[in-house]
């Protein structure tokens, strides 16, 4: 049981940067699409 | 100071949970949903199609990470497969499990609330289908494992027409059944040429546990089926003759590869070229006839 080593949290903070950007677009994403269901809802009308 | 005696794991790269939902084999599951959705007599909202089809996407990624979380024993055992994000050590299971779940549900959910309940609850029906009876209960248990286990990516396209309609007709239900026949000669003319790498994780496909005369009978005995089960819907009058020529046409060639495959028997040194022929086939074929049922929609 040893503390990581420099390099190893190099890595996690590398790996958990690049997967809180990828997390963020796809909720960007996710937030564009809400939008755009609720209007497509809208328009046609259907609950 | 917990977090200085244990050892940090070090998180999973985004690429690997990409890699979890098979993106190979969701291409297929995409096109044969896609298709489902265009061939059916309504018409589709495109932010709506798009989130129907997007849910199918995800839902297959979820069944494919929750294999892969089931079977990252038997993925270690093979060549095939070892490269894998959990056999290769780059992702601890649970973390899979949970993308799994999440990544089902949340396509589940997203299908109900944005399209209908009836294609939903297909969705959530296919998903259960792939994780438990295929992956946990047949695959490991019984040769005929990937007979009924087809029947998982049978349903993209009637969850397609069901996302257009809100119905089930006749059509999604016969590309349901080409899909479930096609599934066999596919998977047992690759598992004819993998043979060994499935002997030696010890997975109980048919050539490994019935042999390879056996399964090349089995390969022509479910192309007859098949063969019919695709040129049905034109003298049915479900379609129009764009589709049945090329239907016609398409399953004459699988046919003939087929037959190739179930008459022959191996040779020293063999290269398995039918074999090989009849697999990559096999995958042009579902593309095409798929594509005949959107271009007899529109073009008929």
């Amino acid at each position: 049981m040893t503390a990581p080593s420099p390099d190893d949290e190099d890595l996690i903070r590398a790996r958990q940067r690049s997967r809180a950007r990828v997390t963020a677009l796809l909720l960007g994403a996710l937030v564009v699409l809400f939008f755009l269901i609720s209007i497509a809802k809208i328009r046609s009308g259907t609950p | 100071m917990t977090t200085m005696t244990r050892p940090l794991p070090v998180p999973a790269d985004w690429r690997d949970f990409l890699a979890l939902t098979k993106p190979g084999v969701m291409r297929l599951v995409v096109y044969t949903g896609l298709c489902g959705l265009l061939a059916a007599p309504a018409t589709v909202d495109p932010v709506l199609g798009f989130t129907a089809i997007l849910c199918i996407a995800l839902a297959a990624g979820a069944a494919g990470a929750l294999n892969q979380w089931y079977e990252s024993d038997l993925d270690a055992k093979m060549k095939r497969t070892r490269g894998r994000p959990l056999p290769a050590g780059r992702m601890d299971r649970q973390s899979a499990l949970h993308f799994g779940v999440g990544l089902g549900a949340f396509a589940v959910i997203l299908m109900g609330l944005a399209i209908n309940l009836l294609s939903a609850t297909i969705l959530a029906g296919s998903i259960l289908f792939y994780v438990v009876i295929y992956t946990v209960w047949l695959k490991r248990r019984t040769p005929q494992n990937i007979v009924i286990g087809g029947a998982a990516g049978a349903f993209p396209p009637v969850i397609g027409w069901a996302a257009a309609t809100g119905h089930v007709s006749a059509l999604p239900l016969m590309m349901f059944a080409l899909v479930f026949l096609w599934t066999p000669p596919h998977f047992w003319a690759l598992a004819l040429f993998v043979k060994t790498d499935y002997a030696n994780a010890g997975v109980p496909m048919l050539p490994v546990v019935a042999g390879e005369r056996v399964t090349r009978t089995q390969i022509g005995l479910y192309t007859v089926p098949m063969v019919a089960v695709a040129i049905a819907p034109w003298p049915l009058g479900l379609t129009h003759a764009i589709y049945g020529v090329v239907a016609t046409l398409a399953s004459a060639f699988f046919g003939l590869l087929a037959f190739r495959v179930a008459t022959r028997r191996t040779q020293a040194e063999d290269r398995m070229r039918p074999e090989k022929r009849l697999f990559a086939y096999s995958i042009a074929y579902l593309f095409v006839i798929f594509g005949a049922l959107v271009a007899d929609r529109f073009l008929a």
